[in-house]
């Protein structure tokens, strides 16, 4: 089979396992998720051979996969829908592959199969345990297979998205994932916290995907096309783009077009000012949907903007001064990454600190794409996307712990709060030792963890490009970055439990540590693929292959940012100093967060979220609550429609009755009766003419008949 | 005078005053026996005509078939036999009409020149019935006609029996 | 020798003639007669159009013998429907059977 059809099909198995489960085996546990992770095999069992089918590719990026097929008619042309594959979405693809794969597995785990029902589960709600030979353990989800058939859909928007070959597929795999996380967040929809969330996030994202379109209808309407290859490999449509005045604030139609795009993303993947759905959706079942979302959906808007770069950037060559839009994502970007950093660090919820974490780490990409640093912006989505997923699964295995815990001792604590953890290292060797791994990895611990390598190449590359205001605001949210995951570490595993849950809480089934593990391998070797040419020592071991390949995506190849010691230096130090404090911090700490009391306001606004959620409920729920209320409901609703609508209504009825009574009797009934009543009258004349005689009508006719006759011979022959 | 053309005068009266006695005779009866006798000389005119198988249909079917079934007819309906006043309120208008008619075709035969042209001669051993019989058969002929001709007589046929039956009950 | 023209009058008159019977005769066995008047007519013009034009074919006898077919069901349906007629109102005189009268 030719690589394009393989393509073709990665992203149909879990659309397929589906309307299988939604439809046929949602009765049955067992067969539900066999299906579904048989589906999430297969696609991955075609993704990795494309993937690795496009490795041996050579000059990938000019010739990448493409295959199309004409879908809408528009007029005389055609939309296509097709697919693509070339090196940046390979390196996509394989990490999707990948992480949903595991996910798949790990949920398995996650939702007790296997476990007795719960006497008192309900569908909409978490399953609270069930007793078992007088113990209290674990039950299975109630809506098991419901599960398995949203993440598979799920799987399916995620696939369509890395796949497709133009902005329109992508936009709709983009939107099923939406709807996917709007279902995932709410899945246990009898929670009103897990309602509200779902909302949220879905009318946050919502406002993203709004400009995002106009974006893609503004692409549109300027090149009549929306195909990737046609637009961002075109030099022709790129230089237009970039030298065509939008009218809006002096952009560029291309730096237009992608600030459109970029608000998209910022949607999606979280960035400042959108964040606030991000957190909230930890109410979803975790970490699975968690997990989904933070390692996998908010990639989707980075591998997006990453996408449409030589658009966001048309104009821009390397070396030159950043454009607008450029600016606009290193501000954000950087922004974000400290922002979500310092919120990381008070949270006390182990989920939240890894969602705000996450976050952040997208600022990080977002901030280096700013600066045009591309390979490093790729290089560390795909890092990230293994070690997030690692960490947020890692903390699954924590709370589903914790939670036997709960349930064995009837302590009920919150087992999301790490606060009531501590000394599980004992109790969950492998979880400890994956999520150490983990959370190395996002420190950026030194030489050894992929995340050292991608975070040093972004902070390399703003170092060599001059960008020292953005290399230091990264520094230091790399700084807070190792500290909270040493904090994280530290409350969770380190020390003696604070709580009998904690003391209680035991090691999970192999099918949820199995993912962690192969996480774990990724979470290392992952970085090892793009270590620089020139890094002492052990530069030049393995080939940068990362940064050719995926450079190769780009029309003009980005440069790889020389050594220099200063920004390994910053790395080394942020990292190490930011875990080496987070451990000296919460070494000894007890049910108080040591840093409340020095930080105190400081501490309390971070607490807070730096109060963005009172914010928007101040400036944009309130006012729109009264401008419902007053504006919409008193004054359009019930002065201008309502009044508008009875004084049609009153004018109606006079009119009526007007033509009633001035028209309609006069002349329209009239008219009719006197066309009846002159027909009655020549009937009644008429009728004297049916004597019922019928030699008198044959008298009639053949008179009628020869006068007729005899005028026509007569006339005709003469 | 031709001996022909006495005979043709001969029938021609025949026809006209047996026609004429028959539409206007009180007793049907005799009415009937009326139109029998003109039909008979419509028979002797079709002999005249060289047509003499015509001649034989004439007199085995009108005068054997339909005069017979006229007079059943009129006894069938006896009550009638013997009518007050043979003719309607209508009939002077009705002379008028066929008056008028008769003097406009009298005229327009006048105009028309081919009516001087007289007969041609003819081949009296030709076997008219047979030349006949193939022509109303024969695909080349007229076989469609007689066909429908023979559906009409069957139509006829089973439609008088409906319409004559004796209603049970009645 | 007989001219045309002799024919075609003698056959106009009985036309005629029969006319008259149809449009004023009472009786509706009467009516059926003077329409057997007309047929008669016809048929004399026709076998003398065929004596006189075309004597070598033999149309002018197939016409005439479809006359003879019409007639024939004509007398067939009007005697059956006088019958019933007669059966339901005692009388065949056609100005009375004014049931269509207004």
């Amino acid at each position: 089979m030719p690589t394009e059809t393989l393509i073709w099909l990665i992203p149909l198995p879990p659309l397929l396992a589906f309307f299988l489960i939604l439809l046929f085996t949602r009765k049955n546990n067992a067969l539900s998720h066999t299906v579904g992770v048989a589906a999430a095999a297969i696609s991955w069992l075609l993704g990795m051979l494309v993937f690795f089918a496009a490795v041996g590719v050579d000059h990938f990026g000019e010739n990448p996969f493409r295959s199309a097929i004409a879908w809408l008619p528009t007029g005389d042309t055609f939309l296509n829908i097709g697919v693509m594959i070339d090196p940046l979405s390979a390196a996509v693809l394989f990490f999707v592959a990948w992480t949903v794969l595991m996910i798949f597995i790990y949920s398995i785990g996650y939702h007790n199969f296997g476990a007795p029902k719960g006497e008192h589960d309900k569908p909409g709600l978490p399953p609270h345990g069930a007793a078992d030979h007088g113990h209290h353990v674990p039950s299975i989800e109630p809506m098991y297979a419901r599960f398995f058939a949203f993440i598979a859909l799920f799987a399916f928007g995620m696939f369509t998205l890395v796949v497709s070959d133009n902005l329109l597929t992508l936009f709709v795999g983009w939107e099923i994932m939406g709807l996917c996380s709007y279902l995932l967040i709410g899945f246990w929809y009898g929670k009103p916290s897990a309602r509200d969330a779902a909302k949220k996030a879905f009318l946050t994202t919502r406002i993203g995907d709004v400009f995002m379109l106009l974006g893609i209808v503004a692409l549109y309407s300027a090149t009549g096309t929306l195909n990737f290859h046609e637009i961002l490999r075109n030099e022709n449509i790129l230089h237009l783009l970039a030298t065509t005045d939008s009218g809006v604030l002096g952009l560029s139609a291309a730096g237009l077009i992608g600030l459109l795009l970029f608000i998209g993303t910022v949607g999606k993947s979280a960035q400042w000012p959108l964040h606030v759905w991000l957190p909230d959706a930890m109410e979803g079942p975790t970490p699975v949907s968690a997990m989904i979302h933070a390692a996998t959906m908010v990639s989707a808007g980075v591998y997006m903007v990453l996408r449409m770069f030589p658009l966001l950037s048309a104009g821009w060559h390397h070396g030159d001064p950043l454009t607008t839009t450029m600016t606009v994502m290193a501000f954000i970007g950087a922004f974000t990454a400290i922002f979500a950093a310092t919120i990381a660090v008070t949270q006390n919820d182990i989920k939240r600190v890894l969602a705000y974490s996450t976050i952040s780490q997208l600022g990080f990409m977002i901030a280096a794409l700013g600066i045009g640093a591309y390979v490093a912006a790729a290089f560390h989505l795909v890092t990230h996307a293994f070690f997030k997923a690692l960490l947020f699964l890692g903390s699954g295995s924590v709370i589903h712990g914790m939670e036997h815990g709960v349930l064995h001792t009837g302590d009920h604590v919150d087992p999301q709060n790490m606060f009531n953890m501590g000394g599980l290292k004992k109790k969950m060797p492998i979880t400890f030792w994956t999520f150490l791994i983990g959370g190395l990895a996002l420190s950026g611990f030194p030489l050894i963890t992929s995340g050292f390598w991608s975070k040093d190449e972004i902070l390399a590359d703003a170092f060599a490009n001059g960008h020292f205001t953005l290399l230091a605001v990264l520094s230091l949210a790399a700084l807070l970055t190792a500290f909270y995951t040493m904090r994280q570490i530290t409350l969770t595993f380190f020390g003696e439990p604070r709580t009998k849950a904690a003391s209680h809480a035991s090691e999970n089934k192999l099918v949820m540590t199995g993912p962690l593990m192969v996480l774990a391998v990724f979470a290392i070797i992952a970085g090892w693929v793009g270590i620089p040419e020139h890094f002492p020592g052990i530069g030049g071991l393995l080939p940068n292959w990362f940064h050719d390949f995926v450079g190769s995506t780009l029309l003009e190849h980005p440069v790889a940012p020389d050594f220099s010691w200063v920004p390994l230096g910053i790395s080394l130090g942020v990292a190490l100093g930011g875990l080496g404090l987070g451990y000296l911090v919460y070494r000894k700490a007890g049910s108080e967060d040591p840093l409340r009391k020095p930080l105190g306001p400081l501490y309390t606004l971070m607490e807070n979220k730096y109060y963005f959620d009172e914010l928007y409920t101040k400036i944009f729920v309130q006012p729109a609550g009264v401008i419902a209320e007053k504006f919409s409901y008193w004054f359009l609703d019930r002065k201008v429609i309502d009044g508008a609508l009875h004084w049609v209504a009153q004018n109606s009825i006079a009119l009526g009755t007007f033509f009633r009574d001035r028209f309609e009797g006069p002349v329209i009934s009239g008219v009719a009766d006197w066309l009846a009543h002159s027909t009655a009258a020549i009937g009644r004349l008429l009728r004297k003419v049916q004597t019922g005689a019928v030699q008198q009508y044959l008298l009639v006719v053949a008179l009628v008949a020869f006068g007729g006759l005899f005028y026509y011979l007569f006339s005709v022959l003469r | 005078m031709t001996a022909m053309q006495g005979v043709f005068l001969f029938a021609a009266g025949l026809i006209l005053w047996a026609a004429f006695m028959m539409v206007t005779r009180q007793n049907l009866v005799h009415a009937a026996f009326y139109l029998i006798l003109a039909l008979f000389g419509v028979a002797i005119l079709f002999v005249l005509l060289d047509a003499g198988f015509l001649a034989v249909i004439q007199v085995s079917v009108y005068i054997g078939a339909i005069s017979i079934m006229m007079i059943f007819a009129v006894m069938l309906t006896r009550g009638d036999v013997i009518e007050e006043d043979p003719v309607n309120k209508n009939y002077g208008w009705a002379l008028l009409l066929a008056a008028l008619f008769a003097f406009g075709l009298i005229i327009l035969i006048g105009q028309w020149p081919a009516v001087a042209s007289l007969a041609g001669d003819f081949d009296s051993s030709r076997d008219l019935a047979r030349e006949l019989g193939v022509a109303l058969f024969s695909p080349q002929g007229f076989v469609i006609p007689s066909e429908v001709a023979s559906v009409l007589l069957l139509a006829a046929l089973i439609g008088s029996l409906v319409v004559a039956r004796r209603q049970k009950g009645k | 020798m007989i001219p045309l023209s002799w024919y075609l009058i003698l056959a106009a008159l009985l036309f005629c003639i029969g006319l008259y019977g149809v449009l004023a005769r009472k009786n509706a066995v009467a009516i059926l007669m003077s329409i057997e008047l007309m047929l008669n007519a016809v048929n004399i013009n026709l076998v003398a159009f065929w004596r006189y034009f075309t004597p070598q074919t033999i149309g002018g006898h197939v016409f005439a013998v479809i006359v003879f077919v019409v007639a024939a069901a004509e007398v067939a349906i009007g005697l059956a429907l006088i019958i019933s007629i007669y059966r339901r109102r005692k009388t065949v005189a056609a100005d009375e059977i004014n049931l269509m009268k207004w």
